[in-house]
């Protein structure tokens, strides 16, 4: 293994974001030195490695910063890329695909996701029915492939898979079930929870749960 | 491989102009197909089901979307001409800083021509304009002596935002705050590249006065 104190990465064991540069280091067996940030109160270092979004993750390699987690999850696979696993593909046509698929997490899925514990009533059902298209969208992609590119866990699966951390917090404050109405995505996620990597890199569903009904003053 | 190369695009939309200007740069021949947004055709709804958008790239049949993941793929595709660094560190600060363009400066400088430059929309739009003016670092273009992914993504700022400023009765990009960035827009519009995909800028006056303009 390499890195060391090489490596830092400044995150929230919570954050989705912070989730999937934890997993591609450890699909890589990267060694680093984790540091929680406490967000109301950011740490120097984290606002000076991070002035322009002062947002976590960030990686610190070698004393430069590299930050937002689809492009951290790209530097991961391109400086250590004699270490398997590729995180990309070679082909550029999938690379294109894999890349459109992490994009499309970041722009749909997040946002998605937060309105179904954020609105109530007819909002939240609207909510709900947008979100459950958003992952149909996904099993479309996925169809019969094990992952969603193709037959190895990558970049695609490392944008979308710490969303599932979500899905009890979903389910339980939207009243449905995600693994129900996405039976293909739920065989997704269980074949890609059965990697160490992912499975103790994500956050604790239930713990999220308790944070968003804290943030809710519940 | 036949290396037939079709783009899916809008007049002069520019997002579909990232597409061109990438081509442009690596001298890659394609045809231009117009689509219709009132009425999308079904090529459009079969290759970009997800967004309906253009523009989208057709290469051997293959589609690919969302702008910013075509420039990526066509520098994939075609190896002349680089528009990122070689180096993963140099990558990464690169897809940084249009993402940033992407993500926040063109979304705050359209809410100050849509709001017709309401003072709060005018400082978070100078806010990012202001951390873009710092990444030229002097340079000509935010690739260096030539342009880069940065460039491409902030095509926008290079011509539609001056259209945009004159059709409501705007100014947000001041030259007494941003030369460089200035000079840049400039510099830009003025590559072959650039220049040969630029829409007229009359018409695209005329187009945002309809879009924006005070009813």
């Amino acid at each position: 293994m390499e890195g060391g104190s090489d490596v830092i990465l400044l995150d929230l064991w919570i954050s989705v974001f912070g989730a999937r540069v934890r997993i591609a280091l450890a699909e890589k067996g990267v060694r680093y030195e984790y540091r929680e940030e406490n967000l109301p109160n950011k740490s120097p270092l984290l606002l000076q490695m991070n002035p322009v979004h002062k947002k976590i993750p960030v990686l610190i390699h070698k004393g430069k910063p590299i930050c937002e987690s689809n492009i951290i999850v790209q530097y991961i696979d391109e400086a250590w890329h004699d270490n398997s696993p590729s995180l990309l593909p070679s082909d550029p046509y999938l690379r294109a695909q894999a890349r459109f698929w992490a994009d499309f997490v970041d722009k749909k899925i997040y946002e998605g996701g937060k309105k179904i514990w954020t609105t109530k009533g007819e909002d939240q059902q609207v909510a709900k029915k947008e979100f459950i298209d958003l992952l149909k969208m996904v099993e479309g992609e996925l169809g019969e492939k094990p992952y969603l590119i193709g037959e190895s866990f990558g970049f695609a699966d490392i944008a979308l898979i710490p969303f599932t951390a979500w899905f009890y917090t979903l389910n339980t404050i939207g009243n449905m079930s995600i693994e129900k109405e996405c039976p293909k995505l739920a065989a997704w996620v269980k074949r890609c929870m059965e990697r160490e990597t992912v499975s103790k890199n994500l956050p604790d569903p239930h713990k999220f749960y308790e944070f968003v009904m804290k943030m809710q003053g519940q | 491989m036949t290396n037939e190369v079709t783009l899916h695009s809008f007049l002069g939309s520019p997002f579909s102009c990232r597409v061109k200007i990438a081509l442009n740069l690596k001298g890659i021949k394609y045809e231009v197909i117009e689509e219709n947004l009132s009425e999308k055709g079904p090529e459009l709804l079969k290759y970009n089901p997800v967004y309906k958008k253009i523009p989208v790239l057709v290469h051997d049949g293959n589609p690919v979307s969302e702008s910013l993941v075509i420039v990526e793929y066509v520098n994939d595709a075609w190896g002349q001409v680089p528009l990122l660094p070689q180096d993963a560190y140099g990558k990464a600060q690169v897809r940084f800083w249009a993402k940033f363009v992407d993500d926040k400066c063109i979304p705050a400088l359209l809410k100050v021509v849509r709001s017709h430059g309401e003072e709060q929309a005018v400082a978070e739009a100078h806010e990012q304009l202001q951390f873009l003016e710092n990444e030229l670092k002097g340079n000509k273009f935010f690739g260096g002596d030539n342009i880069n992914l940065v460039d491409i993504a902030a095509s926008y700022i290079s011509f539609w935002l001056g259209a945009a400023e004159e059709a409501v009765g705007i100014k947000v990009l001041n030259k007494d705050k941003f030369p460089k960035l200035t000079e840049w827009c400039d510099n830009y519009i003025n590559c072959q590249a650039v220049k040969d995909c630029l829409p007229t800028r009359d018409a695209t006056i005329g187009i945002y006065k309809m879009r924006f303009g005070k009813t």
